[in-house]
């Protein structure tokens, strides 16, 4: 044990890929670093962001698109927050009430959680419906991949989110519960509660995040702009230890340790046993039906960690798209430097790891796995496709934007 | 109960609800889960900022009147909740509802067309309702925020105590600043009673866990009470541990070898 030079204080929700920091103090990577993590369950990502701004907490577990939204101004009392590393990769996926994919099946849907046919077969159930309330979905954060890629998929198979269904808000634990009373038709969240909600009998996995975008970012590290620029050591430290975690947590060896670690009163506080399907990508799709997903949920490889300014760019073209923020050279400046792939290179460097060379890069663009240019060791990335076959290109954001929101008509 | 005389005398009111409350909770062995950190959200309609501005039915002096705001507390513990409600009725606010159940929030929220609303920290829900402040029509667009960003000091002792506050942009800091003040020091003041009830109650079971310790020594040892307390504590003296953690191990292990007392 190294002795201890920086005390850092991160907030967490309770979700499967708080992995990352919860093995970063169990696993003892952060004291290797010389770092005393203290780690504190929060039951609101409002929670995380309020302790954030008056400096309760350094860093925090935070949904990707949050620190973006924090620094356009789009919350209450957001405190300049920037990304210094991302968290993971996928983990995601949309379930959805046992009446719904019932009637999901008698369209087409066939349970291998591919979204084009889902989303279809969800299309007809939706215009079946004319003139009955709306089919009623939950995401966990209007600020979220959840919400985004829940939006993307509907809208690329024909479904207007804003119109053809409801879609509110509701915390994860909350959601099969939700599902069961049928207060819900559907949510889409991360880990466990989609196994939760399958293995308690009140729902059906119909797609996941890895499908709909393969690769695609969920959660950061989000750290206060203050505290960093003012403890850029600590910071390091703290990278480094989380990166090693990531290393850990990819490990399938590791994994009922991973699971066991998480299932504590303290952490996710849920059995074992729902956290390792994402772990395994060996999805319990239904009561009867496990379904294999490549990359569900990737910890470390393929630069998971990377805080890539294409993600933000990509999560901020669809708070354009969905009227959260209006678009400007501005706002898409803000978001450039939200991201710091700069702070990520510098602390990571001495371990001699794999870092990309660029700091954006054209997303979906990698059909299979493919070496692309790094420094200190080899790196793979991909393959990273969006479902329905689009680029995403960070250098022609007005052109996709502009795209996105002929879409709708809008 | 002598920490309850311990108490600010300005607490008496609610007192009463707090004690029968707790012997409620008690009973269900739940009391840890009495909150530490809680949030006040306060935030208003664009409605009535509207109103204000154009003097429909207020004094021109907006921090005068004290008829005018709606107050909406929603808090799942409702003791704290009514501790609250005791505090803005002292302070004069006489239009003060509580919401105890998330079920139909926004339906709710619409009937009461709140002026302030009170949000606990805990709440699981706090997205959904900051969602709904921002989206819904039920309470008018809000620009939800604290009531003055640059009051760092205030916003801190808040979220320290678990408030804040959501208000929109022009409202007066007067009206509101008395509201969040109030909230602060009550929420305190019921986080420091929990806490104080937490230890009471744990210092009972450690008195119990040390009888059956002392049980078990009097019948395995053919001790007396007073050398098997001795016992008890010279074996926490030499192991530098807690009187109570040497008898909990004591009873934990006699459980498992089948011979408790």
């Amino acid at each position: 044990m190294t002795e201890t030079r920086f005390e850092i204080s991160a907030g967490f929700l309770p979700l499967l890929d708080s992995s990352l920091l919860v093995v970063a103090r169990e696993k003892g990577f952060a004291g290797d670093e010389g770092v005393a993590l203290h780690l504190a369950r929060e039951t609101s990502w409002a929670n995380v962001r309020d302790r954030i701004a008056v400096g309760h907490f350094q860093v925090a577990h935070m949904l990707a698109p949050m620190p973006i939204a924090c620094n356009l101004g789009l919350t209450p009392l957001a405190a300049t927050t920037v990304v210094p590393m991302a968290l993971g990769l996928g983990g995601n996926a949309v379930t959805v009430s046992n009446r719904l994919w019932a009637e999901l099946t008698t369209h087409g849907a066939a349970g291998d959680l591919a979204p084009r046919a889902t989303g279809e077969a969800l299309k007809a159930v939706v215009a079946q419906r004319a003139g009955k309330p709306p089919l009623r979905f939950a995401v966990v954060h209007p600020h979220s991949g959840h919400n985004y890629e829940l939006r993307y998929w509907l809208a690329a198979c024909g479904i207007d989110p804003d119109r053809d269904i409801e879609i509110v808000i509701l915390p994860p634990p909350l959601m099969a519960d939700a599902l069961g009373s049928g207060a819900l038709d559907g949510f889409c969240a991360g880990e466990p509660w989609n196994t939760a909600a399958v293995l308690l009998g009140h729902g059906r996995i119909a797609t996941v995040k890895a499908k709909i975008w393969r690769s695609s970012p969920e959660k950061v590290l989000g750290a206060d702009a203050r505290w960093a620029e003012a403890n850029p050591e600590a910071l390091a430290a703290l990278l480094r230890a989380l990166y090693r975690s990531a290393q850990w947590c990819a490990e399938p060896v590791n994994h009922p340790e991973l699971a066991a670690i998480l299932s504590a009163p303290g952490y996710v506080d849920r059995p074992a046993e729902w956290m390792l399907p994402a772990l395994s990508g060996i999805l319990r799709a239904g009561p009867e039906t496990t379904v294999g997903v490549e990359d569900f949920f990737v910890p470390q490889a393929k630069a998971a960690t990377f805080p890539w300014k294409s993600h933000a760019l990509w999560f901020y073209s669809q708070m354009v798209r969905w009227s959260q923020v209006a678009h400007s050279a501005e706002n898409a400046a803000v978001v450039r430097e939200t991201y710091r792939p700069d702070l990520y290179r510098a602390a990571l460097k001495p371990l001699g790891v794999a870092l990309p060379g660029a700091n954006a890069k054209v997303e979906g663009a990698l059909a299979a796995a493919t070496p692309v240019g790094s420094a200190g060791a080899s790196l793979t990335l991909g393959p990273d496709g969006f479902f329905d076959g689009s680029l995403f290109d960070p250098d022609e954001l007005d052109s996709y934007i502009a795209g996105q929101r002929d879409a709708f008509a809008r | 109960m002598s920490f309850i005389a311990a108490s600010p005398s300005w607490l008496s009111v609610s007192l009463q609800l707090f004690l029968i409350a707790t012997v409620v909770v008690a009973s269900q062995h739940k009391i840890a889960a009495t909150a530490m950190t809680i949030t006040v959200t306060c935030l208003i309609p664009r409605r009535c900022l509207f109103a204000l501005h154009n003097g429909a039915g207020q004094s021109k002096y907006g921090g005068m009147s004290r008829t005018a705001l709606r107050i909406l507390i929603i808090d799942e513990n409702r003791i704290r909740a009514a501790i609250i409600e005791a505090g803005l009725h002292e302070a004069g606010h006489t239009a003060v509802t509580l919401i105890h159940e998330m079920t139909g929030i926004a339906r709710r929220i619409a009937e009461v067309s709140p002026d302030v609303i009170v949000i606990d920290l805990e709440n699981p829900n706090r997205d959904m309702l900051e969602n709904m402040f921002q989206l819904s029509r039920a309470v008018k667009r809000p620009v939800a925020m604290f009531v003055d960003r640059s009051d760092s000091a205030s916003i801190e002792a808040a979220v320290e105590a678990g408030v804040s506050a959501y208000v929109v942009d022009g409202l007066r800091k007067e009206r509101i600043k008395p509201i969040l003040d109030m909230a602060i020091s009550r929420f305190n003041a019921f986080s420091r009673m929990a806490r104080e009830l937490e230890e009471a109650r744990s210092e009972l079971e450690d008195r119990k866990v040390i009888d059956r310790a002392k049980g078990i020594l009097m019948k395995s040892r053919k001790l007396s009470e007073a050398d098997a307390y001795a016992l008890l504590r010279k074996t926490a003296m030499n192991q530098n541990r807690k009187l109570a953690e040497i008898a909990r191990s004591l009873v934990t292990a006699a459980g498992l070898l089948g011979d408790d007392a």
